[in-house]
């Protein structure tokens, strides 16, 4: 049983190979000459999968088209109603009030203060992570190492919200001074060493030519003595600080920097990777140590990519909702005094997510296209950030190319 | 002959339009009967749903819908007769009333729950109670310090429900009798959400739903009144409103709009309104 099976699946197989081998070779000279209908079908066909793909991408061009066009429609019956002033200049929030106020400045300053201070907080750790992660690792690091980074973006924006709503908002309001305090040496500490040795190695020989290895040290370690000692001072002050309310501008600038951070991180070191080999080189073979290279080679060189990932970053936080929604107070004030970022603030996205309920739809009142004004608002300052970081990015690519 | 054929064809079209009128028509006229349409408050929207799911499920084949368009906009849909019950957390207005008996739609009044607000604090507050003019005061930022009601020399951390929900409307009713609260309150999205920012702040003041009082916060009596089922339902306690279905007529009884109307009265209704965090105004234990 077992042999007569074997047989004739050997012989099927060569049978085969051999078929399709001719099979091939038939298909082969008659793609060469097709016949007529062959030919008509074969255009039609690729015509069909061209329009096919085509109309694909126009429906997503399309829809970003005619969402813009929506919103704006939509944005509009406000400002003919109410007018642009009020809006843009009153700090004024009552909606629901009879008659109602739509002064939405402290919303707009509240949207710009904890977008700023992510910024703040992510650009230095991201831009020095991004040096660390092109220029200082070892290769098989960077590779462990970067998707670690990459899962922060991949954490649901909602889990951000929940974290600072249940765990860092109390956290703020009973331990606030130690916390701030404790934050401030663990970034300050480091940043400052980083930037004493760096600094140190630049400044000796010029300050102190005669011994320049001796010049390094002691610069260097003044300045590290100069940064810790301000950075321990800055902390002492900030612990005796009681914070009342840990929905505040901090705490969301603080998550939002975090949810930024893969952004700036990501964007800014393909830039930096983007410098040439050969710039690193030369400037090595120059004599220049590693600090001066990275410090004043590769950044400069990069230095456009690097700001349109502050640029992104400074997007991604901006139009983030759930987290601003969950954790930021949500009130329509501008703190006092105006860099209290101990104070809750409400943004733009949170307003339109808060007030935009089914019974404001109905109504169709200033209410509801209030917040599609808004709407336009976020939509303007987001493409023109966009713009602004695509030119540059552009301008950066140009330049590489050009050097 | 080709005549013939034309005829034919002619009359197996009308047989058919006819078999579909004829269906068309018995259909609606049967989903009339079993349709219950209930549109109006969004606070009193969700027993309204409620009711609705376990409706459906006693009565299979009756179809209930409920909108939540605002009380208005309820009394509107009843006087203009597309809706069977209004869902109100407001008594109707003497406008609207007038508009209603033009129309020969006569507004009659069940109170399927009551609303109560209970004030809270941090557990470790040891104010025990305020009048509503403090409260009031606190919400309008004219008291800031809880040392001026009586507390310790701490801030204030002044908590609302976001202006779009019914909480806010009711506190806003009876608290702050149309007067503006301050710019620095926050707002959060839920009942749950004031409970947890009351928990975790010291010096929080926040108004939640008295279903939603457990023992991570304190409620403060108002005017000297303990919030309670008790003294929401005997009328003592002032942070409190009784929450509506209008229907045009007493609904004739045995018909489906008296018995959903009627369903606050038995006992899986009065858990449903528990549930949702009301008061019922029936007591089975």
């Amino acid at each position: 049983m077992t042999v007569e099976q074997v047989e004739p699946r050997t012989g099927g197989k060569a049978g085969r190979t051999t078929a399709t081998g001719a099979g091939k070779d038939i298909r082969a000279r008659r793609g060469l000459l097709l016949g007529r209908h062959a030919a008509f079908r074969r255009r039609l066909f690729s015509w069909a999968g061209r329009s096919i793909l085509f109309l694909v991408t126009a429906a997503s061009a399309s829809a970003v088209m005619f969402i813009f066009f929506y919103v704006v429609k939509e944005a509009i019956p406000f400002f003919l109603q109410c007018g642009v002033s009020e809006f843009l200049l009153s700090t004024r929030w009552y909606p629901s009030r009879e008659p109602p106020e739509f002064g939405a400045l402290a919303i707009f300053f509240g949207s710009a203060m904890v977008s700023l201070g992510a910024a703040l907080f992510a650009v230095p750790v991201g831009v020095a992570a991004a040096v660390c992660l092109s220029d200082i690792l070892p290769f098989k690091v960077r590779q462990a190492i970067k998707p670690a980074i990459e899962i922060l973006a991949a954490i649901p924006s909602v889990a951000y919200g929940f974290f600072a709503l249940v765990v860092f908002a109390p956290l703020l309001q009973e331990q606030g001074g130690k916390v701030l305090a404790a934050a401030t040496l663990l970034l300050l500490v480091p940043l400052a060493i980083l930037a004493s040795l760096a600094a140190g190695g630049m400044a000796a020989p010029r300050l102190l030519p005669g011994n320049p290895r001796f010049g390094r040290y002691a610069l260097t370690a003044a300045f590290a003595a100069a940064g810790v000692g301000a950075a321990w001072w800055l902390s002492g002050s900030l612990a005796k600080i009681e914070i009342s309310s840990g929905t505040n501008a901090l705490n969301v600038s603080i998550i939002l920097g975090i949810m930024a951070l893969p952004t700036v991180i990501s964007v800014s070191e393909d830039a930096l990777q983007a410098v040439g080999r050969e710039l690193r080189e030369a400037s090595y073979a120059l004599g220049a140590t590693r600090a001066e290279t990275i410090i004043r080679v590769v950044m400069p060189a990069a230095a456009s990519g690097i700001l349109a990932a502050v640029l992104m970053g400074f997007m991604r936080a901006i139009g983030e909702t759930m987290v601003v929604w969950m954790a930021s107070g949500n009130s329509a004030k501008i703190p006092s005094p105006f860099y209290n970022y101990l104070e809750p603030v409400r943004t733009l996205t949170a307003t339109i997510a808060g007030d935009m309920g089914e019974a404001d739809h109905v109504t169709g009142s200033a209410r509801y296209h209030v917040l599609f004004a808004m709407a336009a608002s976020l939509l303007a300052i987001s493409l023109a950030c966009n713009a602004a970081s695509e030119w540059i990015a552009r301008r950066a690519r140009r330049k590489m190319a050009g050097e | 002959m080709e005549r013939e054929r034309i005829a034919v064809r002619i009359g197996w079209t009308s047989l058919a339009g006819a078999v579909l009128v004829a269906a068309v028509l018995s259909r609606t006229s049967a989903a009339e009967d079993k349709k219950i349409v209930v549109d109006g408050s969004t606070t009193v929207g969700p027993i309204a749903k409620a009711f609705a799911e376990h409706f459906m499920q006693q009565n299979p084949g009756v179809k209930v819908t409920v909108a939540e368009s605002g009380s208005g906009n309820g009394a509107k849909s009843l006087i203009n007769g597309t809706c069977d019950v209004a869902n109100m957390s407001r008594f109707m207005k003497k406008e609207e009333f007038k508009a209603a008996t033009e129309r020969d739609v006569f507004p009659v009044a069940h109170v399927v729950a009551l609303d109560g607000l209970a004030v809270v604090v941090h557990p470790s507050n040891p104010v025990k109670e305020l009048t509503r003019a403090q409260v009031a005061d606190i919400y309008m930022g004219k008291i800031t310090n809880w040392k001026e009601v009586g507390g310790p020399d701490a801030k204030i951390v002044v908590v609302s429900r976001d202006t779009n929900s019914g909480t806010y409307e009711a506190f806003e009713d009876l608290v702050m009798k149309k007067q503006k609260m301050a710019e620095g309150v926050e707002y959060v999205g839920s009942n749950g959400a004031v409970r947890q920012r009351v928990q975790t702040t010291p010096g929080a003041i926040g108004y939640v739903g008295l279903g939603f009082v457990d023992e991570t916060i304190k409620a403060l009596k108002i005017d000297g009144v303990e919030p309670s089922k008790d003294t929401v339902r005997s009328g003592r306690y002032p942070v409190a409103r009784p929450l509506f279905m209008f229907t045009n007529g007493y609904p004739k009884p045995g018909s489906h709009v008296h018995s959903f109307v009627t369903l606050h009265m038995t006992k899986k209704g009065q858990e449903m309104v528990e549930a949702i965090g009301f008061i019922p105004v029936t007591d089975y234990k």
